[in-house]
């Protein structure tokens, strides 16, 4: 470096701690040497928040959130997105990585929480990380349902209305907190005005907050790695690692190959297949939302469904509530509870490389079922399809529930000093 | 610190009496910002009663009008589809609607001032989603067999029969709700007003 740059850094430095948050987070961060496939996750849910954040600002500009009709009877909002699709130069694209942005998102994210429970990521010192994770999954929920109301389609109106109603479940406060969720009677124009406002400010703030806290309590502790053995115990005379390697250059460099790899797919999706099969964009939402009449079928998108399953699946009255509160609760339940992960897995180690049969087992059910729910829970229900997701429920449940036992129980093989690395 | 470890306990006082003071003017703050999350003026009055003549109505038909952005329907019965109501009686949770679902006139097995008009509120009492018309009897419905008539919603799988009651183990609590209404003449309907109230 020139003098001259070193003097303008340095006059930086001085004021802004520049060049030491470089070294902390990027050139002197330490991650382990072993990380395989499962770790491009993580930077990729990072990537495609910036792709949303950027498609959105730019969707915004043309997007109007009004339910009123137009002079040719179509809802303002709905014939806004209409525009932005036919008129708007790009616009097509622009919304194309936008709806597409929405389920790569939970795809890069449920790969990267299945990293971490492959992992064992999420045991000490790593439950903060988790804990945060967990609100993220939350809050990306949140963010993905308002968002889908401003189409303002079949799809939009009536799975607000659902999701809503669930709140209207509560007893004594829900039909009064749906009416200050909803602002009318029904879901409707003020509905609409105040889910854009929480969908483009509120919680894309809440969820940026969430992933900063998320990373700088990752950097704090460190990276955990596909062995699950802490590479801070083992340093060299300087102090760093002896399993580890500055994140920049070389996780950066590999990232970008992840990257690549990824808009690979993106691209494909967005170009020749953007409404996924009727799962990315249900066909149902190509249709202005009417009050009066639901479509035959209604499901939620693809990445709600294993949870809209376990909705479903509570049919019974229990301690003199409805079958309809508990639902809600087994639901909200069922997200909760992959925040105490940490504190559930008492396993002597961290990594399904070590851990015993039994666990395999369970990991191997437990995916199994969540797929059947998310199945299901795009199909119309029968009775023997509750019956299947009831079942399916309950193994889902279990797999946290028992975990305390059937984690302890299991025969684990040691874990290495050191890291595996070929 | 060694020097002074006395606190001053007249300004500790003061101190926390000026953060209580300031904590509710917090959230005396925050009353205006709910409050504009409550349905407005506009919204509440949006409520008004609507009319529905259902003169062109034919035995088995159903209509839907607009009452507070809600689907209420009118389903002029046949005899059949009252004679349902006998066999449906003991598959439903609540065949003598015991909770308050319906006004007083409407409290009866066909759940209607008069039996061959129903007039219901088209929402499912689970999630809100508005319910399909299964009229087809039988097999053909795709309901089974023994299907009687009466309404799916697709949602969650809820069935109602022909006077929007609700089937036992359901995941809809209660029966469809009839909404206040009268007769202004032989078949004309308000919907929203009853007199009464």
């Amino acid at each position: 470096m020139t003098t001259k740059s070193q003097a303008v850094l340095n006059w930086i430095d001085e004021r802004f701690p520049l060049t030491s948050t470089w070294k902390a987070h990027l050139s002197e961060y330490y991650a382990p040497k072993n990380f395989n496939f499962w770790y491009f996750f993580g930077s990729l849910a990072l990537l495609v928040l910036v792709i949303q954040i950027l498609t959105g600002i730019f969707l915004v500009m043309h997007y109007k959130p009004d339910a009123s009709l137009n002079a040719s009877g179509v809802p303002v909002a709905f014939a806004s997105v209409e525009y932005i699709m036919r008129e708007v130069p790009g616009g097509w694209l622009i919304r194309y990585l936008h709806s597409t942005g929405a389920s790569a998102f939970f795809i890069v994210v449920y790969l990267h929480m299945f990293r971490g429970l492959l992992y064992g990521s999420y045991r000490k010192p790593r439950e903060l990380i988790w804990v945060f994770g967990t609100l993220i999954f939350l809050v990306l929920m949140a963010e993905a349902f308002m968002g889908y109301l401003l189409p303002w389609g079949q799809m939009s109106f009536w799975g607000a209305q659902v999701i809503v109603n669930l709140f209207s479940a509560i007893p004594v406060i829900g039909p009064d907190l749906s009416l200050v969720i909803r602002g009318d009677y029904v879901v409707s124009d003020a509905t609409l005005n105040r889910f854009f406002s929480f969908h483009v400010i509120a919680v894309p703030l809440v969820l940026i907050g969430l992933v900063l806290a998320h990373i700088v309590a990752l950097h704090e502790v460190g990276s955990n790695n596909p062995d699950g053995v802490e590479i801070k115990k083992k340093k060299d005379a300087t102090g760093k690692p002896l399993d580890g390697i500055p994140f920049h250059p070389y996780y950066t460099v590999k990232d970008i190959v992840g990257v690549v790899v990824f808009l690979f797919f993106f691209s494909a999706v967005v170009f020749f297949m953007p409404e996924g099969g009727g799962y990315f964009l249900e066909f149902n939402n190509f249709i202005p939302a009417d009050p009066l009449k639901t479509p035959p079928h209604i499901a939620p998108v693809w990445y709600f469904t294993p949870f809209y399953s376990i909705l479903r699946a509570v049919t019974y009255p229990l301690f003199g509530l409805d079958a309809k509160f508990w639902g809600v609760v087994a639901m909200g339940a069922s997200v909760v509870i992959i925040a105490f992960l940490p504190w559930l897995d008492r396993s002597p180690v961290k990594s399904i490389r070590y851990k015993g049969p039994i666990f395999k087992m369970v990991l191997v059910v437990f995916v199994i079922a969540f797929f059947i729910l998310g199945y299901l829970g795009v199909l119309p229900p029968t009775p023997g399809r509750t019956l299947v997701s009831q079942i399916c429920s309950v193994i889902y449940f279990a797999f946290f529930l028992l975990m305390p036992w059937y984690s302890k129980l299991d025969k684990c093989k040691p874990e290495p000093e050191r890291v595996n690395f070929k | 610190m060694s020097v002074d470890q006395k606190m001053d306990s007249s300004r500790r006082t003061l101190l926390l009496a000026t953060s209580a003071a300031g904590g509710v003017a917090a959230v005396a703050t925050a009353v205006p910002f709910v409050a504009s999350l409550t349905p407005s003026e506009r919204a509440k009055a949006a409520g008004a009663p609507v009319e529905a003549d259902v003169s062109k109505l034919k035995p088995g038909e159903m209509m839907t009008v607009e009452w507070r952005g809600k689907p209420v329907w009118i389903l002029r019965r046949t005899p059949e589809m009252l004679a349902s109501l006998d066999k449906t009686d003991e598959k439903v949770s609540d065949p003598n609607s015991v909770k308050p679902q319906q006004p007083e006139y409407a409290k009866n097995k066909h759940r209607s001032i008069k039996p061959e008009y129903l007039v219901t509120v088209g929402i499912c009492t689970h999630l809100g989603c508005s319910p399909s018309e299964k009229f087809k009897v039988g097999a053909d419905s795709g309901m089974g067999a023994d299907w009687p008539g009466g309404f799916l919603c697709p949602c969650h799988g809820s069935i109602f029969d022909l006077a929007g009651r609700v089937y036992s183990s359901m995941p809809a609590p209660d029966n469809l709700e009839v909404p206040p209404h009268q007769y202004l003449a032989d078949t004309k309907i308000l919907v929203g007003d009853d007199g009464k109230a």
